[in-house]
């Protein structure tokens, strides 16, 4: 373990492998997009002028830095002398730490002189914040959305449309995520020239997923420095939700050389055992999906399965390709929560702190709250709360029916 | 050493002849329907076959191929399913090369060197895997290599001219042009620059090039015939097995106008 965090963790190589995960599996019409991608990223990421623009956004626009919020009554009810911080990303502007990505990636198409961006979406999350990004940036936008998404997601739906981006209806496959990815790379192969693929998760061909993990990344660097002046920069776990991997990889990324225990929070749906979860890195195998070799959820005919999960931001039957290497160098533990858990969670938060998280972020705080017993007294536990949960209200209340309030003052 | 496909490619050059592949996706809408629509395709003309073996997530296709691949998945095909309908063909007396067209993950999954063997051993030519480029193919190359199958790779609209060079080189029997920017299925018109590149990739490798995406009637097929060694023709005959109603002689009278077509460009 010591060895392990000594060295300096650089990763992907100049093919986008992160140890035996990466890669671009991709139609050929689309690889000199990705060429343009690459070489336009490495100018961009040297110019000052570019993050003195990202920077006033995130500042100014976004509201960044997110307080690091010391949870004292969770800390509390959870024992151990536990010191629970949560990461607010829940604050930031439209709810979710997305929108890091999105400016970022925004002002990236700008750069490369794309006109329109193209994005998928599955709880809305990352559409919205597209959406929200385009208006900003004066760029044309197209959210591709699973039509079974976009029953499940109504009032972030309206949002885009609000914020005049086309929401582009998927009836293919599950009708989900995966396919309304699949729908957003089938438009950028047909129009590769003008449009600029705005992917929001650390998933999808090389340089994707570490152009989005460096975007998020402000995450964990703000975590870092905000640690130094409440705990004198002592940190145990952190944690975080997992679906595609964003606010998970954001928050790791910048502590992957120190020395701290990371947790992945995977989405168990109604139970690791039956078949209908999301948890990839736990029950699936290597394989490629949306131009990544990584962990995926497939049968014995190598079809991608269906994920599911309560929250529609985590059903996804993969993994970005750098989190399915942290599991096989075991630099992050994974673990699941069920919907259940998810649940138990929320409304742990909201009586504990007055703070209505994402059913996504849920799944930390439930797997915290349900395992709190198994960390060690007195941990410094530092939680990514990725997002606020507005979306997920009508959902709540459908399953409100359990007494979760007796159950909570049982333990 | 020789094989079916090399055979093919060696004579339609000697003899200046234009090549027409049919696609055809396996388990739709049955898999004994679909291994009768190859046998049809064989008996109308067509020199070469490119048999589909369905992915969940097809990300080069159309929504033809999509929606029929959905099907046969719903059916329930498997991948051995291919090997063992490749074998009842060549028993049968299907003579005509014939090339696995499928996703990277289907044969990833089975194992790249397995797919390879038994790709031989039930008397395949080869594959075409549309989201596997040169960089990523390394691998499967290999083991096609030992077992004498073809890998034939895709060059594309966007391809820069070094790319196409390598791409021609990597290319096992023949290079496949993918007409334009977008995904398989019906088009009304040719793209407008598929001649200036057409002529551009001509002069860049030595190798057959054969034209697919989009091409979907006899005068398409015709005119691409003309700048080029041959077509691939998928979702419009997926279009006419759809039409069919568990039918041979549509499926046959168009695949054989687009045999026609071919014929007439020579």
């Amino acid at each position: 373990m010591k060895n392990k965090s000594q060295r300096r963790y650089c990763h992907p190589n100049a093919q986008g492998y992160f140890g035996d995960y990466g890669g671009q599996f991709v139609p050929e019409t689309l690889s000199k997009a990705l060429d343009e991608l690459c070489s336009g990223y490495a100018r961009l990421k040297k110019s000052k002028e570019f993050h003195r623009e990202l920077n006033n956004y995130l500042k100014k626009y976004v509201g960044r830095p997110t307080p690091l919020y010391f949870a004292r009554n969770l800390s509390k009810r959870l024992n151990r002398n536990l010191k629970i911080f949560l990461k607010r990303e829940d604050l930031c502007h439209t709810g979710a730490h997305k929108i890091n990505n999105t400016i970022g990636q925004g002002l990236l198409a700008q750069y490369l002189g794309k006109r329109r961006i193209v994005a998928e979406t599955g709880a809305g999350q990352h559409g919205v914040a597209s959406a929200t990004a385009a208006r900003l940036l004066s760029l044309e936008c197209d959210v591709y959305m699973g039509s079974e998404d976009i029953k499940r997601q109504a009032l972030n739906v309206y949002k885009m449309q609000l914020l005049r981006a086309r929401v582009l209806p998927v009836h293919s496959g599950s009708m989900t995520l995966k396919d309304a990815t699949n729908e957003a790379i089938r438009d950028w192969v047909t129009h590769v020239d003008g449009t600029y693929y705005l992917l929001g998760s650390v998933v999808g061909p090389h340089p994707y997923p570490t152009i989005v993990r460096d975007f998020q990344s402000v995450i964990g660097r703000e975590t870092l420095k905000q640690l130094k002046e409440e705990t004198g920069g002592r940190v145990d776990f952190l944690l975080a939700c997992v679906g595609g991997g964003s606010n998970a990889m954001g928050l790791f990324h910048p502590f992957l050389n120190h020395k701290v225990q990371m947790i992945g929070v995977e989405a168990s749906g109604e139970g690791l055992s039956s078949k209908r979860h999301a948890a990839s890195i736990s029950k699936g195998s290597p394989g490629v999906l949306h131009g990544m070799k990584s962990i995926v959820l497939q049968d014995q005919n190598g079809q991608i399965k269906l994920a599911h999960s309560i929250s529609a931001g985590l059903d996804y039957p993969s993994v970005g390709p750098e989190h399915a290497f942290l599991k096989q160098i075991k630099r992050v533990s994974y673990k699941t929560a069920s919907d259940q858990d998810a649940l138990f969670g929320f409304h742990m938060l909201v009586e504990e702190e007055g703070i209505m998280p994402a059913l996504e972020s849920s799944h930390a705080i439930g797997y915290l709250t349900k395992h709190a017993q198994e960390f060690p007294r007195g941990s410094v536990i530092v939680v990514n709360l990725s997002g606020r949960g507005d979306k997920d209200i009508d959902i709540i209340r459908k399953f409100k029916q359990v007494p979760i309030s007796a159950e909570v003052n049982e333990k | 050493m020789k094989n079916r496909l090399t055979q093919l490619l060696l004579e339609t050059k000697k003899n200046r002849k234009k090549i027409f592949c049919a696609y055809m996706t396996l388990g739709y809408p049955t898999l004994t329907h679909s291994i009768q629509v190859i046998k049809a395709l064989e008996d109308s003309g067509a020199d070469l076959l490119e048999i589909g073996f369905p992915f969940s997530d097809p990300l080069a296709d159309g929504p033809t191929i999509q929606r029929a691949s959905q099907e046969a998945i719903e059916k329930g095909i498997q991948f051995q399913d291919f090997f063992k309908a490749m074998r009842l063909l060549r028993k049968n007396g299907l003579k005509v090369p014939v090339l696995l067209f499928s996703y990277f993950n289907p044969i990833f999954h089975y194992g790249v060197s397995r797919t390879a063997r038994e790709l031989f051993e039930v008397g395949c030519e080869g594959a075409i895997v549309p989201d596997l480029p040169p960089e990523e193919g390394r691998d499967l190359e290999a083991s096609f290599r030992k077992f004498n199958l073809s890998l034939v790779y895709l060059v594309a609209p966007t391809t820069s001219h070094d790319r196409m060079k390598m791409i021609a080189q990597r290319s096992s029997g023949f290079v496949y042009y993918v007409s334009l920017r977008g995904v398989t299925g019906v088009r009304r018109a040719l793209p407008h620059d598929l001649t200036s590149n057409l002529k551009v990739l001509r002069s860049l490798t030595n190798k057959p090039i054969l034209v697919g995406f989009g091409i979907s009637t006899p005068k398409q097929a015709r005119q691409v015939c003309r700048m080029s060694d041959g077509v691939v023709v998928g979702s419009a005959i997926l279009n006419a097995v759809r039409k069919s109603n568990g039918r041979m002689d549509g499926i046959k009278k168009f695949t054989r106008s687009l045999v026609d077509s071919v014929r007439s460009a020579e």
